[in-house]
């Protein structure tokens, strides 16, 4: 295996942040600007929002129930069953509905981004489109960006909403408790700032996910095999972002709303 | 093909008309290999220019470049008297426009069918009618001899098929200058020869300008001494016919360097050992 020195590693890094930093600068400045191609974004929200749905229902129940199985168990330690509700919903709407649906979307979408780009490029199809007069810019990407952020937005309160009946199910059918009592609790706990960051996650998710694998896609080289280290490389990286930038918007909201 | 008909000449053109394509002193390297270095060439008005080299000496570069599809390291390259290595993005898709591309493999979209292949152009540009469209999508598949692939999808064509609906979607907006990058590559004789025949038809036909870039002299050669006939929808051997001329041209590359252009005359009588080899 070949050897790379350091600052060649350092230089593509950043050569590479710089190409992903103008892709994502277009691909916002491109849904400003006409031609607007709101039947291909009408498609790509078919095929991310209505595609994903199932994971996202799945995983948003099967979530919702295990956390509650859980907690239930810390929680009787401390007397303090009926704290469940809260519990669940506040970790549903402010981390693991927006989180998990975001890996979930990723696995799926980023990778069907890269590798459907990716193919395109190694067969000359974007360079045919642009020779045709066509930005692929506005008529790939943006497209693909819009629909990603707008339906990843509403897959997170559905991947909430579900994790909830999930917690519920577990609670009323497995633990014995009062499901009326759940819901309350539940929704009493929940805060304008503690929706606000579930609901600004998933926007900022969905702009990782798309924009890095519309950037892996656009980049692939080297035939069938670069599309697949493409594909690769854009599931790991967006969801190691979406991890990454979890954190940070967590504490700065954190810091913002004057949580304790 | 044989040499009963005689049509007439083909009409003269402007003396005066610009250059459709220049290069002028270009270089470029990729991955600090030059691929081309200080190209220089001009394609006239109606001309067809043939670009010959080995495997790898830049000939499909010179395409992307005249396209405006990569930049040059050096030198000025104008298309239609626009500069297009100073040109944004932004304005080089209006450009392009006027520009018709054939790719090496064809690169038709292959989530669409041929019909929106072909249609591609005139869809994005919004102007035309579907009636329109659709009227202008027939008469370019009927250009190509293939109507009845409307509804195919590219993954259920030949090559050869391909590569004629590549052709239909460069020309459906009649444009003034086509580029084909190895159009006849990795095809049988016989539909190489019907490739051909489409790209002498359009050059006689319509007077559009061309680059074509090829591997095989003999395709270049048949186009050099062979003309379309309209009337009986087939290309005909010249046999030396005074009045009739090809606006034909060849330009070889060798290491990034053109080592000749001119035309077929002037090619035939080179002294150079490399061409001599290159054409025997």
């Amino acid at each position: 295996m070949e050897l790379t020195s350091p600052t060649d590693f350092a230089k593509d890094k950043i050569i590479a942040l710089q190409e992903y930093s103008v892709l994502a600068g277009n691909a916002v400045a491109s849904l400003f600007a006409r031609p607007r191609y709101f039947a291909d974004m009408i498609q790509q929200a078919d095929l991310i929002g209505f595609g994903s749905l199932p994971i996202v229902i799945l995983t948003g129940f099967f979530t919702g129930a295990v956390l509650t199985l859980n907690s239930a168990n810390s929680l009787e330690r401390f007397g303090s069953l009926s704290l469940l509700g809260q519990l669940v919903s506040v970790g549903m709407v402010r981390e693991l509905g927006p989180v998990l649906t975001g890996l979930m979307v990723a696995g799926r979408n980023s990778s069907g981004m890269a590798s459907e780009l990716g193919s395109m490029i190694v067969t000359e199809q974007i360079d045919a489109m642009r020779a045709l007069g066509t930005d692929p810019m506005k008529k790939l990407v943006a497209p693909r960006v819009a629909a990603t952020v707008f339906m990843l937005f509403f897959l997170s309160i559905i991947s909430d909403l579900l994790g909830l009946v999930g917690g519920s199910a577990v609670a009323s059918l497995l633990l014995g408790l009062d499901y009326r009592q759940y819901w309350s609790s539940a929704w009493q706990i929940l805060k304008f700032q503690d929706v606000f960051m579930g609901l600004l996650k998933p926007v900022v998710f969905g702009f990782i996910i798309s924009t890095v694998g519309c950037y892996y896609g656009m980049s692939a080289k080297g035939g069938t095999q670069g599309v697949g280290r493409a594909t690769t490389q854009a599931v790991v990286t967006a969801s190691v972002l979406i991890l990454l930038v979890d954190f940070f918007i967590t504490k700065f909201l954190m810091a913002l709303f004057g949580y304790s | 093909m044989s040499t009963s008909a005689i049509p007439e000449p083909l009409p003269a053109r402007p003396e005066a008309a610009p250059p459709v394509i220049v290069f002028d002193k270009v270089s470029i390297a990729f991955d600090d290999k030059p691929v081309l270095r200080e190209v220089s060439f001009e394609l006239e008005k109606g001309e067809t220019k043939t670009i010959f080299g080995v495997a790898g000496a830049g000939k499909s570069t010179i395409l992307k470049l005249a396209l405006g599809l990569i930049k040059p390291d050096s030198g000025d390259i104008r298309v239609l008297g626009e500069d297009v290595t100073a040109m944004p993005e932004k304005d080089l898709f209006e450009l392009r426009r006027k520009i018709g591309m054939v790719f090496q493999e064809s690169a038709l979209f292959d989530s669409l069918n041929v019909r929106d292949n072909v249609a591609f152009r005139l869809m994005e540009e919004g102007t035309a009618s579907p009636e329109e469209i659709e009227k202008r999508v027939h008469e370019a598949l009927s250009f190509v001899e293939l109507e009845n692939t409307v509804d195919l999808f590219p993954s259920e064509l030949s090559g050869g098929m391909r590569r004629r609906v590549a052709i239909a979607r460069a020309i459906i907006t009649h444009p003034e200058v086509i580029l084909y990058d190895s159009p006849t590559g990795g095809l049988d004789p016989v539909t190489s020869t019907t490739i051909i025949e489409l790209i002498v038809k359009q050059r006689d036909v319509s007077g559009t300008s061309a680059l074509l870039v090829t591997h095989r002299l003999q395709d270049a050669f048949v186009m050099a001494s062979h003309y379309f006939d309209p009337q009986t929808g087939h290309m005909w051997p010249l046999n030396d016919d005074p009045t009739r001329k090809i606006p034909m041209t060849f330009l070889i590359l060798r290491d990034g360097k053109v080592i000749f252009d001119g035309d077929v005359h002037q090619l035939a009588a080179s002294r150079d050992e490399y061409i001599r080899e290159y054409i025997s």
